[in-house]
């Protein structure tokens, strides 16, 4: 159980990023945020696992009180978070292998950490979720030599290797075309289900959030102004999450989708 | 969570940096084997080695604090320094431009290329304090032997980066210019000149900082300027008085370094 | 600022007016020229030169090439082998080097020193040792552990440090953030990032500067030797003060052959490391 309240983030002087956010994320739910750029979806994010620091409010998970953490509690509170980043952030010239254990990071001792000495049962572990999103046969491949795709799977199960908690996606299918990014939604909403795994991902394709998520949340300005279902969506409530946004750039309406998907042809 | 936990026993080794064992192995060897016989190889004189600890605290003591009583004669040695610099960069540079078109290969003849490469290649092979002992023994002590060695080493530089950059010109301007109806020395004044410019200017600043650092150690043997004077101060002992010019020999690189960065970011 | 006809020649004359340069640039241009100028005036009026002795200078120097030849072959056992001494004393230090300068370039990082004061540490180790030519470092060393190849290879170490150092420590603050923000969020310690973050980025680097850093000890160990410190300047200095110029020609033909070699080398080690 996630639970978020009155959460503020500013940077600096400026106008907060982030207002008096509160939301509630109970266990074994996939739930998307969707948002103009710029509504602090990314922001709340990282808030979460403190890449940023919040300014004010409260983050809790499972019991603990996560802004309040600094130095080791801080790292072992984070290994519980895992994160699939838009541009899969691995470490280009190391092996999937490699990057997929330096999930287990946050567990494993230095010296096994330096000497690449893994304990058995992680790389168990690692080969049988690289079975399962189907990157096993790359294991000694370097992660730069990986598509997109692969690259964004290797990300998947470097999340999983951390055995989170819950699962956070930062615009995970960005940066993939249509029919890959559609693959990793599904991945992701199967793992969830399968690992009974909450999970919150920022997404700016309206139409993949409706599709694969139970729950949509919509941000504005650094406020949550939607929270329902996919079914609950219309019209109405789009037009208040995107006033101002051209039709093209909501990413849900179908011309762009269509548009995007001749692109990738 | 523990669902996901199989025992599939399979082990993984991250992959050899070097796929084939024989060479990893054999170059591993090799370099071992190279370091023990390099070190054991070299003539060591442990003996004199073991007074270094005591030798080396008698010299900071005696360098502590360092002593500018003789600043004239630190002043001096940096004005000749300097002078140095500033002749030899601007008579390298001089002498770079024909030598480089000399062995820029996409205007010059084959057999003038192979001279004016030849010279670059020598003239960038000998540190510049091999190149002024000769000139030492040849016209004497003292700044002149240093201003013909920094020419030498300007040119060795200068000259072929510049050759470089007119082998990269935009030939359509040179046909454009010759189609004009212009003679070969107008071509290159015209053409060539205006594209090769900027680095021209870029590079002189570059020599002169780097001139002026040379400068400071061609003195070493006996080629003028404060690199004597250092030279001078070691031998008399005077330790204090070479700390003092180390000192400001650093404090002159730095400000001439960071001037020349300056005025380089501006031209590029 | 337009001009009307395309010039063919600096006499190219169009009737209207056209000049290069805008009155203002024009007088920068001058009064640049104007201290150019004036600082060779002044260099070559003040500076202790005897003019004859310039004068003298090509005919001297031809007579010095004459008996330079042939190159005389008497002793070229020692010549090689004090050849490949040199060779040592380059590799050796640039290993070392290699290895004391990664710490350094990591704490005179922005983003991977510990703490302000390591940064400045950093810092201060890095300009200190740029700063003092291989040479300068040799006489101090000569005279602390004697005339010898030690003091060769410590000179040849501590001027490489502060090289290799800033290159690495740049190419540290340079890297990919987007790898240590995952690594931060999986709760890898701060030890752990560089080994699995930076170390892995900066490796290209790494290897590039220790070749270039070679090539360069190279060139630098075959002048050690004239300040006492080993390698061949030892008997090239003695050659030269027994006027024994055929065996000059000799060891200069074979610095020059060492320095050509090396840089071939290190071009090919070059290709084949990125």
């Amino acid at each position: 159980m996630l639970r978020i309240k009155e959460l503020v983030k500013r940077y600096g002087e400026e106008k907060a990023v982030l207002k008096n956010l509160n939301l509630e994320v109970p266990g074994e739910s996939v739930v998307s945020i969707i948002g103009a750029s710029g509504a602090g979806k990314s922001t709340l994010l990282r808030c979460i696992n403190r890449l940023v620091e919040p300014s004010s409010g409260s983050i809790e998970l499972n019991g603990t009180e996560l802004t309040k953490l600094e130095g080791k509690a801080l790292r072992l509170a984070r290994r519980r978070i895992g994160m699939v980043f838009q541009g899969f952030n691995l470490i280009d010239r190391l092996t999937v292998m490699e990057n997929v254990q330096s999930g287990r990071l946050g567990y494993l001792p230095a010296w096994r950490a330096v000497t690449r000495n893994y304990p058995q049962e992680d790389i168990d572990r690692a080969f049988h979720l690289m079975e399962r999103v189907g990157i096993a046969h790359y294991a000694n491949k370097r992660a730069d030599e990986l598509s997109g795709g692969e690259r964004q799977r290797v990300g998947v199960v470097r999340a999983l290797m951390q055995e989170p908690e819950i699962l956070l996606a930062d615009e995970p299918t960005a940066s993939l075309d249509p029919k890959t990014s559609r693959q990793i939604m599904e991945l992701l909403r199967a793992l969830a289900s399968e690992l009974h795994l909450p999970v919150l991902i920022n997404i700016h394709n309206v139409n993949e959030a409706k599709e694969y998520t139970q729950r949509i949340v919509g941000m504005r300005f650094g406020r949550i102004i939607f929270d329902g279902e996919p079914t609950d969506l219309n019209n109405d409530a789009m037009d208040e999450i995107y006033a101002g946004v051209p039709a093209e750039e909501r990413g849900g309406a179908e011309s762009s989708t269509h548009l995007r998907e001749v692109a990738a042809r | 969570m523990s669902s996901t936990v199989q025992t599939t026993g399979r082990t993984w080794k991250k992959p050899p940096f070097i796929a084939n064992p024989v060479l990893r192995w054999g170059l591993l060897i090799a370099v071992v084997g190279y370091v023990w016989w390099a070190v054991t190889s070299l003539p060591f004189d442990w003996e004199r080695i073991q007074d270094g600890v005591p030798r080396a605290i008698r010299i900071f003591k005696g360098a502590f604090p360092p002593s500018f009583i003789r600043g004239e004669l630190l002043f001096d040695g940096f004005m000749e320094s300097i002078k140095i610099a500033i002749v030899s960069t601007l008579l390298g540079l001089a002498l770079s431009i024909p030598i480089a078109f000399a062995s820029a290969s996409n205007i010059a003849p084959k057999w003038l290329y192979t001279i004016g490469r030849g010279f670059i290649i020598v003239a960038r092979s000998f540190h510049p304090v091999i190149v002024a002992i000769l000139f030492v023994k040849a016209v004497g002590f003292g700044p002149l032997a240093g201003i013909l060695t920094l020419t030498i080493y300007s040119i060795g530089f200068v000259a072929k980066m510049l050759a470089e950059r007119i082998e990269e010109i935009d030939w359509g301007q040179v046909e454009a210019v010759r189609a004009a109806g212009a003679p070969t020395f107008v071509t290159l004044l015209y053409a060539v000149i205006p594209q090769i410019m900027p680095r021209q200017i870029g590079l002189s600043i570059y020599q002169l900082d780097s001139n002026l650092r040379a400068s400071a150690i061609v003195g070493i043997v006996g080629a003028g300027g404060i690199g004597s004077t250092l030279l001078n101060a070691f031998g008399r002992y005077d330790y204090d008085f070479a700390l003092a010019i180390t000192l400001c020999i650093i404090g002159v690189i730095l400000v001439s370094e960071a001037i020349s960065g300056r005025i380089r970011r501006n031209l590029w | 600022m337009v001009a009307t006809t395309q010039p063919t020649g600096p006499d190219a004359i169009a009737h209207r007016e056209w000049s290069r340069y805008t009155s203002k640039e024009r007088w920068r241009r001058y009064g640049l020229m104007a201290l150019v100028a004036l600082a060779v005036v002044w260099s070559l009026s003040t500076i202790n030169v005897i003019w004859p002795w310039l004068w003298d200078a090509p005919q001297q120097m031809g007579d010095l090439f004459g008996r330079m030849f042939p190159p005389s072959l008497e002793g070229w056992k020692d010549i090689a082998w004090t050849l490949l001494e040199t060779v040592n004393i380059a590799t050796i230090a640039t290993f070392f080097a290699v290895f004391l300068s990664l710490p350094i370039a990591l704490i005179a990082a922005q983003n991977t020193t510990p703490n302000r004061f390591t940064l400045w540490l950093g810092r201060f180790i890095l300009v200190s040792s740029r700063s003092v030519n291989t040479i300068i470092w040799a006489l101090l060393f000569v005279a602390v552990f004697g005339p010898g190849v030690l003091a060769g290879i410590l000179a040849i170490i501590f001027r490489s440090i502060g090289f290799l150092g800033k290159l690495l420590g740049e190419a540290i603050e340079e890297i990919d953030r987007a790898p240590i923000e995952a690594l931060e969020s999986v709760g890898a310690s701060r030890f752990k990032i560089l080994v699995y973050g930076v170390i892995p980025q900066v490796m290209p680097t790494f290897f590039a500067v220790s070749i270039l850093r070679w090539d360069i000890n190279l060139r630098e160990s075959t002048v050690l030797g004239l300040v006492g410190a080993g390698g061949i300047g030892i008997i090239l200095q003695g050659a030269i003060d027994t006027f024994a110029w055929q065996t000059v020609a000799t060891i200069l033909l074979a610095i020059i052959g060492l320095v050509i070699i090396g840089e071939a080398i290190s071009a090919y080690l070059r290709k084949k490391v990125i």
